[in-house]
Parts: C-alpha cells; sequence; structure tokens
C-alpha cells in the first residue's frame, strides 16, 4: 500500500519536473561563461519563472549539440568563422567578455610588478627566453631585480577557450609564433609544463619557482596571483583590471565585423588589455522550434539589460552598449520563423 | 518435479491432464530462464561489438589520413590538424611498466607477510587498509598527487635523483632536466599506490587457499619461511597471483584522472623520466570536450582504439601465460 502510494507520488513527481523542463531553455557549451549563465540564469528564474538547462560540457560539445540541434543554442569561448556560421545556417553573437592574464612565481616580485610585451612573451613560451634574466626582460623592468632562474613555463593541457585566446594573442604579436604554433584551443606547446584548468595552472605556477603561466583573469583576480602588466598595441603599459577589459571591447570594431567575428586581442586604444576576448552563443537562424529560440532570446535580451551588474561581481566584463543594440537588430533580422517573422521582439 | 513426472504414467488420464500442464510450466519456466541468462551474456557481446564497432568507424578518418604513421609519429598539432600517437602509446606503456615494477613486489610482499608472518592481531587492520586504499577514486589520488606528492617530489626526490646520477652515463639522462615535481616518474609512482590494493587482495586470497598440509609438511622437512613462500606457496597459486597482476596492469594502463593531474600533458618522447609526458588516456580526458574538427575528435577516438588493442593484447598474453604454465603443470 505504501509502496504503491510512492509510485504513485514518483509517478506524479516525474510529471511535474517534466513538464517544467519542457519549459525550460536549453543550451550547451563554454565552460568560461558558466558562472555568469548560471547565476543569470537564476536571477531570470526568480523574475520571471523561466529556467534555464545550460550544459557546460566545452566549446566544442556546445558546437556539436547546435549542429545536431539537440539544443536551442550553443556557446563556444571560439567564434567560429563567419563562412562556417553561415554554412551551417547560424547566428553568432557575443554575451559578455573576460580573457586572460599571465602569471608568475618569482621571489621578490609583487603583482602587476613585472612588466612584459607581447614579443618577450611570445618567446617566453617559445622556449626561446630560458632565464628571468634575459636582457629582453631586464630591458622592459629596469626597477625589478630579476633572479637568474630558470624560466619554467605552465600551460593549459585541455582544450580551453583561454588557451585560445592567449594563442590567439601570440600569434598576433609573434610571426614566429603565428608559422610554428599558431591560435586553437589546444596547440602542440614547444615547451612547459600542461595543468589541467585554471586550478592546475594556478597550483603549478604557486608550487614552482620561476615559473609563469596564464589563467583567466577572473580566476587570478580571485586567488589573487602575482598577475604580470602588459604593453600593448599602443605601447602602453596596462594592468588587467575590469576598465582596461572594459576598454577592449569598447574599441574593437564590432560594427564592421561579419557574425561578430571579432577576437578581442590586441586591440587599439591607450588603455586596452591586450589578451581579451568575448564568448560567444550561436543559434539557427530559422529554428525548427520558434517559440523555444524566442524564450531564449528574451532571456538573453533581459540578461543584456539587466545582468551587467552581476557579472562585474563576477569579474565578467559586460558588452559595450552600441554592440549590444547592434546585436538586437542582428536579431531582429536574421532569428526568423519560417515565413520571416523574427522569433523575438522587444517590447 | 521428477516425482511428477513418475506420476504422469497414471492411467487416470483426467488427472493427468492438470499435472501436464504444470509439467509443461515448468518447462516454459525452465526455457524463459535459460532465454534470460542467454540474453543477458548476449548482451555483453552486443555491447563490446558495439563499442569496437563505433571506435573502429569513428577512428577511420584519422588511420586514412595518417596511415600506419599515427602509431609511430609524436605530433600532435591541433591547429595543422597533424596527430600522431607516438608520445602518448610511450607514455602509457612506460608509466604502467614502471608501476608495475614497483607495485608487484611491494603487493606480493604485503600479501605474503599477511598470510605467512603476520601476528593476527595485525593481519585485519593491514587488510582493511588495503581494501580501503582499493576504494580511493581515483580523482583523490590525483588531488592528493597534485598537492601533496609532486611538490614533495620537486623538492626532495628529483633534486637527490638528479644529483646522484649526474655523472653515471645512461642515467644521467634518464633522470634529467629541472625538477617539475609532476612529470612520469610522478605519474608512475601514483599509479603503482593505485594498482597495489588490486595485486595484494587478490594474491592474499589466493596465498589463503594453499593447503595447510602442503606448507606444514614443508616445515616439518626444516624448510624456511622463504624456502615454504617461494617453493610451495607461490608454485602452488601462480595462476591467481597472475591473474591479479593482470587486473592491476589493466587498470595502470586505462587509468586516466590521476595520470591527467601529474603527468605534465606533453605530448613529447623525452628520454628523462622526470619530465613531462602523457598518456593516451589523459590525451582523450584533456582534449575530447574542446576538439573541434572531424580529423581531432577522430584522432582521439583512434587513441581510444588503440588503448583498446593494448588491453586486449596484454589480456591474451596473460591468458597465453597461464595457459604454457598449464600445459607445463600438467607434464
Amino acid at each position: 500500500m505504501i509502496f504503491k502510494s510512492l509510485i504513485s507520488a514518483a509517478v506524479v513527481a516525474a510529471g511535474v519536473t517534466s513538464s517544467a523542463l519542457a519549459a525550460d531553455i536549453s543550451g550547451a557549451g563554454a565552460t568560461f561563461p558558466y558562472p555568469i549563465y548560471a547565476k543569470w540564469a537564476d536571477m531570470y528564474k526568480k523574475e520571471t519563472g523561466n529556467g534555464l538547462n545550460y550544459q557546460s560540457i566545452g566549446s566544442g560539445g556546445g558546437i556539436k549539440q547546435i549542429k545536431a540541434k539537440t539544443v536551442t543554442f550553443g556557446a563556444s569561448d571560439m567564434p567560429l568563422k563567419p563562412e562556417d556560421v553561415k554554412s551551417s545556417g547560424l547566428v553568432q553573437f557575443p554575451t559578455v567578455v573576460g580573457g586572460d592574464v599571465p602569471v608568475v612565481n618569482l621571489d621578490g616580485v609583487k603583482p602587476n610588478e613585472l612588466v612584459l610585451d607581447g614579443a618577450t612573451l611570445a618567446s617566453i613560451f617559445l622556449g626561446k627566453i630560458l632565464k628571468w634574466d634575459d636582457p629582453a626582460i631586464a630591458k622592459l623592468n629596469p626597477s625589478v631585480k630579476l633572479p637568474s632562474t630558470p624560466i619554467v613555463v605552465v600551460h593549459r593541457s585541455d582544450g580551453s577557450g583561454t588557451t585560445f585566446i592567449f594563442t590567439d594573442y601570440l600569434s598576433k604579436v609573434s610571426p614566429d609564433w603565428k608559422s610554428s604554433v599558431g591560435a586553437s584551443t589546444a596547440v602542440e606547446w614547444p615547451t612547459g609544463l600542461g595543468s589541467k584548468g585554471n586550478e592546475g595552472v594556478a597550483n603549478n605556477v604557486a608550487q614552482t619557482k620561476g615559473a609563469i603561466g596564464y589563467v583567466e583573469y577572473a580566476y587570478a583576480l580571485q586567488n589573487k596571483m602575482t598577475s604580470v602588466d602588459m604593453i600593448n598595441a599602443d605601447g602602453k603599459k596596462v594592468e588587467p583590471n575590469s576598465s582596461s577589459f572594459q576598454a577592449a571591447a569598447a574599441n574593437a570594431d564590432w560594427a564592421k565585423s561579419d557574425s561578430y567575428y571579432v577576437i578581442l586581442t590586441n586591440q587599439p586604444g591607450a588603455t586596452t588589455w591586450p589578451i581579451a576576448g568575448a564568448t560567444f552563443i550561436l543559434m539557427y537562424k530559422q529554428p525548427a522550434d520558434a517559440a523555444a529560440s524566442g524564450e531564449a532570446l528574451k532571456f538573453f535580451a533581459w540578461a543584456y539589460a539587466n545582468g551587467g551588474k552581476a557579472a562585474e561581481e563576477l569579474n565578467y566584463v559586460p558588452l559595450p552598449t552600441a554592440v549590444v543594440s547592434q546585436i538586437g537588430k542582428t536579431w531582429a533580422s536574421e532569428i526568423t520563423t519560417a515565413d520571416g517573422k523574427p522569433v523575438y521582439s522587444a517590447k | 518435479m521428477s516425482e511428477m513426472a513418475m506420476q504422469r504414467v497414471s492411467p487416470d488420464a483426467s488427472r493427468a491432464d492438470p499435472r501436464r500442464l504444470v509439467i509443461r510450466r515448468f518447462a516454459a519456466g525452465d526455457r524463459f530462464f535459460h532465454l534470460a541468462t542467454l540474453g543477458a551474456a548476449l548482451a555483453v557481446l552486443v555491447i563490446l561489438g558495439g563499442v569496437i564497432v563505433s571506435l573502429v568507424v569513428g577512428s577511420a578518418p584519422a588511420f586514412r589520413a595518417f596511415g600506419f604513421g599515427f602509431f609511430t609519429t609524436q605530433v600532435w598539432n591541433p591547429v595543422t590538424e597533424k596527430f600522431g600517437a607516438g608520445a602518448a602509446i610511450f607514455g602509457t606503456l612506460v608509466t604502467s611498466a614502471i608501476a608495475m615494477a614497483i607495485a608487484v613486489p611491494i603487493g606480493i610482499g604485503i600479501a605474503i607477510f599477511l598470510t605467512e608472518l603476520c601476528p593476527p592481531a595485525l593481519r585485519r587492520p593491514v587488510g582493511v587498509a588495503i581494501e580501503l586504499l582499493a576504494g580511493i577514486p581515483s580523482i583523490i589520488y590525483g588531488i592528493w598527487g597534485l598537492f601533496v606528492f609532486a611538490p614533495f617530489m620537486q623538492q626532495y626526490v628529483q633534486p637527490g635523483l638528479i644529483a646522484v646520477f649526474g655523472n653515471v652515463p645512461v642515467l644521467s639522462s634518464v633522470f634529467a632536466g629541472p625538477p617539475y615535481g609532476i612529470g612520469m616518474l610522478t605519474a608512475s609512482l601514483i599509479l603503482s599506490i593505485m594498482v597495489l590494493p588490486f595485486i595484494t587482495s587478490i594474491s592474499r586470497d589466493v596465498f589463503e587457499t594453499v593447503p595447510p598440509m602442503l606448507k606444514e609438511s614443508a616445515y616439518g622437512l626444516g624448510c624456511t619461511t622463504w624456502e615454504v613462500v617461494s617453493n610451495i606457496v607461490l608454485p602452488y597459486t601462480r595462476v591467481g597471483v597472475i591473474g591479479g597482476v593482470m587486473l592491476g596492469l589493466g587498470r595502470a594502463l586505462g587509468e586516466t584522472m590521476a595520470i591527467t593531474f601529474v603527468i605534465g600533458n606533453a605530448h613529447k618522447i623525452s628520454a628523462s623520466l622526470i619530465g613531462p609526458g602523457t598518456t593516451i588516456s589523459a590525451t582523450i580526458a584533456n582534449e575530447f570536450t574542446e576538439a573541434v574538427g572531424d580529423l581531432y575528435t577522430s584522432s582521439l577516438i583512434a587513441l581510444g582504439l588503440i588503448l583498446f588493442m593494448i588491453t586486449f593484447f596484454v589480456l591474451a598474453l596473460a591468458r597465453l601465460l597461464l595457459m604454457r604454465l598449464e600445459r607445463r603443470e600438467g607434464r
């Protein structure tokens, strides 16, 4: 008797959850924006009652899932090439901005004391500069006492958007890097140790004297790591902070971009942090389930309008307002039902 | 049932009918039981076949693109889409070999101590500790390896090895390079700890099956404990011990998470054990989620197929070894 009522309770509960899931917006992909998507989803659910089911399975997985049409949107840290976006019938747009910070472990060197430029950073990661007191580093840091210890390079071993942003930057500033290594979520590293995840890189850098690695900006900030300043494309020294990331997003030329294919590395501007990057959403132009896509766009529209503060709290950088209004126009003209009506229109 | 079958010959036809029904029901039940167990057995074959087929199909593009060179080259470049499994195969075999070289003598040693020499009061706690070691999830070994064991290796063990073997001809290149802490040697040592309980607990269980009469006779003839173990216990339990070792080796070859944390994940074949390397399973775990592009994914699946083949050959080799041993004993 008890057993029977238990079963019927379970059946009722299953019915309830499945109907609740049906209303949820479904998405999958990048792990980097997962904390902010989860936060937005939580706030959005409280406000509207609609939930978001986001699986942070990695950018590669997100692209595969959206191409298999198992989710309403896919998320990727590495933007798809415009021709790839078009040939798959997709629309691509950015959501938030983040980026990488080089971190070091050197005796007597405090956070933001050391400064490097792109060419030197590339030479270090190419294994061409082997000691910390190399003239190239010393020239940039006349006031810092550099030890004669060997440089231990630490990089990500797992495929990652963080690595994509970092290697893309090195490819832009070093022809050598571009021809011998290139830019991707995983590359063939010429030297160094591979560690899994930001936490792995952070830990190996913390344990090894003379180590240099790169981690996500938010991760470096929250763990108070010894971050390195950079010389940006304008030749100015910049510190990694929210305003220098914002400058990177604002100074990029979004308006002329195709499918928002903009990688925020080495962007112009005196206060621009050079190793920044946006994270992207992929959706179908003519979705099979127009209502579901409409709900997803409603969520992102809400997030652009109301999610900026939450993003800053989690050390992400919101998109400039000009870009947000441009994205709104893209939605209206490109994401439509079969008869050409936009699936979402701002009220 | 046999009783009923005997009664079936009773001349009373009206009473035989319900009996026949009952018997038929039993027979049907038996047939159903037979089919159900057959289905369970076949399910394993179907699943195994499905895994093999999907691995072969998935890896076909990689083998088509790189040919036999996939097994031997150590390039792993996702940007230019050139892949080779050399470094991963090398790392897998070397770490497993070192782990087994350490774990087999220690594991069998523990088992001998527990069954032959251990005071009864200590037997239980040590036995339970070994079994608990087997129950620790591999991610815990990975975290412990990264946060505790690797710094220890970096500060004490590796500088020592480099200093001691620095001037010895061959060993100087085996223990060369800066002490990173993580690397092939650290991974091998962690692996040896992980496979130890398998070898120990199986060896202990089979050692306990040795008839006391054999051992006591040997002791009665004046054999030392060493002589009893090497001449009575080990020959008697050879098959079981090899089974345990193979189980451990299987785990060592396929171990993923703990290795990923401590091996350094560099796609290079280096002579130095202190240097970073990679294994097949670590590569797959690291790169599968973000692998974009058909050739990249296919190469990772091909790595999976290679691991499958290595494990299969190891098991087949173990079987062959056991068969030869048994035949020699039969002679």
